[in-house]
């Protein structure tokens, strides 16, 4: 029976009458996490997990009835067994379990296994179908070790700071910005936030992850302040006028796809910085072995190459065409930039 | 190894050339004489041929990463670049970089594993794998498959000698040209202060122009500026020295063989003598299409019937060294004057292939203007504009020289098939195919893949994935809705292409987000465009 299918509003849980990050308004949702792409307003009823609340609230302007729930608790939704497992994506991101009659269904939304310090840690739920995204999925794609990054981006940070030069790094507002900021070694210097990122970062701070300070750039009058300082910004402000108060700066762009040098030269970054909130090709097998699962599902990504190897080491898995296009990496940058532009907009407004 | 591709690093991670420069100069003072040689070597874009053919390569890259082929090839499509790919799918080594030098691991480890057998090749190149790091990886995968590249332009590492060295730039440029050996004696010789160049085949680096980007007016008073037809063909330097001839193209190619007309022609040539000129086809007093041309370029050896058929010549435009002196100080109205002089008392035979043209004649700008419109019937691509008290400098400088190209052919056209870019542009959709309207269909009529920004390309990127008909293999057919305008340099009646016309430089000029695919040409207009031009 397949609990979980495709729909042309989202993934839909049929026996439950729920969808599970659904795109166009529905009666009930379940969100995986708060990035734009999974996060829709317009529904009525939305399920989210407790870590998560601030970041759902602020993704949907606080419109709809918003229920919450911790990691591991269950609810009954028309007879269907939910709960929320932590997907160690961004704070709050949970992989939503199903089950009725017996059956067990897993859907990932997005994951990773990789230590993150500003959420909770990728947890396996055994299952007898297991959704799983795909964004990396090929095996270039091998992800450094975090205290090993760490200490070259620190490095490349301290080298910055002898130049009188500031650092630059635009990443995602909602997770890699955070990641970054409590990963670095703040002693090296202040540490300055682009106000999309701000916003969320409070977020982050109410629900109680601890930073070190950090001050949104608008409030800084003496430009001198950025000389050997630390700024994290969403990518659509590379390359506009913002960025020019920072004067001499050394700048860096964080992503997975920066693994490749084509795409960190089309970046014209002077560093790119291969940190992703998603899992690795070595993530992704050892994640789905993780589930027992017999029956995978793949989606969002390299789909048809996932697809492919797991059914060459004897794995019954699948393709689930969604919404989301496969094997569009750029594109996906694309679309936080115009989501976020909307929002440099909106600072720049104020 | 580690020093060069930390320097590697350096250069790929910037793009500010001050930063590049000193990422070089860093590198030279550190290296040695035998290093430095074979980095400039690389950098300089010289390589040594294939190595170890490709597709050797990549099996045992598949076997020692434990990934099936198919798996790999995918991969490598992702990447766009074979040396990287491996790179980024063997297994991590706990190796730090190696402390060897380059001179050592192109001479010792690298160019030896040609004379192996196939079993001997697979041992060695896994043991290099295993000794170095991801990044010292991947530059050693591109040396051994003879694809280094580097983003720095030979100016760049002539200005880095430059600082190291306190010698002139355009002495080191000139050391830098011709053909040479990437070993300690000759980086020694390349900074040796004394100028004493013993190399006969070295031709001077070119002076070039940019296109004209203010009014022509600006340029002052007309009578202090000679203005000659802008030839398209092959940029190229004649030498005569002690009895030799050289002639090399712009490329920094030695095609003396490849156009044997000219050669024969030089022995006629003072000693001492290096021209400045333009290769063309040539026939009946008049320039052949530059599609001609083409069929000689590439070419090694040229065919009687081919010869015959597409006879070349050498315009020339100036004289750079008379008399074993270096003439290129000296004011362009003296070069000129001189260079007439030795063209004209040459034989007669030799005269049809050694030839010169008129410079352009105009009492002012409006006239030269005017002049300018005959330029495609010309077969030329618009004027040169030299001032002529100007020396022939060396590179690209603003102020002397300058090039006023014509406007190139336009056509509005409908995007209908995208494929994926290499090398930067690997795994975006950046080429792209152009339909224009005929009797209500649209048919393909040229392939461009320049001209946007990358802001663009990643939004027809984005356009492209989501709005795709079909795929087959590499290549999407995509709906029919983005216009772009589009510019070439000439059009010309072609029985291999659909449309019936093949059009030469086809590039994007600008995306016409304000037009809707109606408001495409057609084909017809295209004709028209091909009757006006010949």
């Amino acid at each position: 029976m397949r609990l979980i299918k495709p729909t042309k509003r989202g993934l839909y849980v049929e026996p439950g009458d729920f969808y599970i990050d659904p795109w166009l308004p529905v009666e009930r949702a379940v969100l995986t996490h708060a990035h734009a792409d999974h996060t829709y307003r317009g529904s009525k009823n939305y399920l989210v997990s407790k870590e998560g609340e601030r970041l759902f609230r602020t993704r949907l302007y606080n419109e709809g009835n918003i229920e919450t729930i911790s990691y591991g608790k269950s609810k009954t939704i028309n007879g269907v067994k939910v709960s929320l497992h932590p997907a160690g994506h961004v704070l709050g991101s949970a992989q939503v379990r199903v089950e009725y009659k017996g059956e067990v269904w897993v859907a990932s939304g997005d994951y990773k296994l990789t230590f993150d310090p500003t959420c909770a840690q990728f947890e396996p739920v055994k299952c007898h179908a297991f959704i799983t995204e795909a964004t990396f999925g090929l095996p270039i794609y091998r992800w450094t070790k975090p205290e090993i990054l760490f200490e070259e981006v620190n490095d490349w940070w301290r080298g910055n700071v002898e130049k009188g030069k500031a650092t630059v790094i635009f990443a995602y507002s909602l997770g890699k910005a955070q990641r970054i900021m409590k990963s670095v070694d703040a002693s090296i210097g202040k540490i300055f936030t682009h106000g999309a990122v701000e916003r969320l970062t409070r977020d982050y701070r109410e629900t109680g992850v601890e930073f070190p300070p950090t001050k949104y750039v608008g409030e800084v009058s003496d430009k001198k302040e950025f000389a050997g300082s630390l700024v994290i910004a969403p990518p659509s402000a590379q390359d506009t006028p913002w960025t020019r108060r920072f004067g001499a700066q050394s700048t860096g762009f964080a992503s997975g796809w920066m693994r490749i040098r084509g795409a960190r030269r089309r970046r014209a970054v002077d560093r790119g910085i291969i940190l992703s909130d998603h899992a690795d090709w070595d993530e992704l097998l050892t994640a789905i072995n993780a589930t027992e699962a017999e029956q995978i599902w793949v989606t969002h990504g390299s789909i048809d190459i996932l697809v492919r190897y797991l059914k060459s080491i004897g794995k019954d898995a699948r393709p689930l065409e969604t919404k989301f296009v496969g094997d569009a990496p750029e594109s996906e940058m694309a679309k936080d930039e115009e989501e976020n532009q909307q929002r440099i907009n909106a600072d720049d407004a104020n | 190894m580690k020093n060069f591709s930390d320097l590697y690093l350096a250069l790929d991670q910037t793009n500010k050339t001050n930063e590049k420069v000193e990422a070089m100069v860093k590198y030279f003072k550190e290296a040695t004489a035998a290093d430095a040689a074979w980095a400039i070597y690389f950098l300089s874009g010289r390589k040594p041929r294939q190595i170890i053919p490709t597709a050797k390569l990549r099996m045992w890259a598949a076997e020692i990463s434990e990934i099936p082929d198919w798996l790999f090839e995918l991969s490598y499509d992702a990447v766009g670049d074979l040396g990287e790919t491996i790179a980024l799918l063997l297994p991590d080594t706990t190796a730090t970089g190696s402390e060897l030098p380059l001179a050592y691991w192109v001479e010792n480890r690298t160019v030896p594993l040609r004379g192996l057998d196939e079993s001997e090749q697979r041992e060695a190149v896994a043991q290099a794998w295993n000794e170095l790091d991801a990044n010292e990886r991947f530059i050693w995968n591109k040396l051994v498959t003879g694809s280094f590249r580097v983003g720095v332009s030979q100016l760049l590492v002539v200005r880095a000698l430059a600082q190291v060295s306190g010698i002139e730039k355009e002495i080191i440029a000139h050391r830098l040209m011709g053909s040479w050996s990437p070993n300690a004696d000759f980086y020694l010789n390349l900074l040796e202060a004394s100028s004493k160049d013993a190399d006969l085949s070295r031709p001077y680096p070119f002076h070039l122009a940019h296109q004209l980007d203010f009014p022509l007016e600006d340029l002052g008073d007309i009578r202090d500026w000679q203005a000659e037809w802008k030839w398209d063909g092959i940029r190229a330097q004649l030498i005569r020295r002690s009895g030799e001839s050289f002639l090399w193209s712009r490329g920094e190619d030695l095609v003396s063989e490849r156009f044997p007309e000219i050669t024969t022609a030089s022995f006629t040539l003072p000693d001492g003598t290096v021209l400045d000129g333009e290769i063309l086809p040539w026939k009946d007093d008049e320039v052949m299409a530059f599609a001609q041309l083409q069929r000689r370029i590439g070419r090694k050896t040229v065919g009687k019937k081919l010869l015959e058929e597409v006879p070349v010549v050498l315009l020339c435009y100036d004289l750079l060294e008379f008399g074993c002196e270096d003439f290129r100080q000296r004011e362009l109205r003296e070069r000129r004057a001189k260079l007439i002089e030795i063209l004209d008392n040459l034989p007669e035979d030799v005269r049809k292939t050694l030839i010169y043209y008129p410079v352009v004649e105009a009492k002012n700008w409006q006239e030269l203007s005017k002049i300018r419109d005959e330029s495609r019937s010309r077969r030329v691509e618009g004027f040169m504009l030299k001032r002529l008290a100007s020396p022939f400098r060396v590179g690209r400088p603003r102020g002397d020289w300058w090039k006023w190209k014509i406007d190139p052919l336009t056509i509005d056209a409908v995007m209908i098939y995208a494929q994926r870019g290499t090398g930067k542009r690997a795994s975006l959709y950046t080429d792209y195919t152009f339909a224009v309207w005929n009797n209500g269909e649209l048919v393909p009529f040229a392939k461009a893949y320049s001209g946007l920004t990358d802001k663009e390309i990643r939004r027809v990127d984005r356009f492209v994935r989501d709005n795709t008909l079909e795929t087959f293999g590499p290549v999407r057919s995509v709906t029919p809705k983005l216009v772009f305008e589009l510019g070439f340099e000439g059009i010309q009646k072609s029985t291999r292409h659909k449309s019936g016309v093949a059009v030469r430089f086809p590039r994007i000029l600008r995306w016409r987000d304000d037009k809707k695919i109606e408001d495409a040409d057609s084909l017809d207009a295209i004709h028209q465009m091909l009757e006006a031009e010949n």
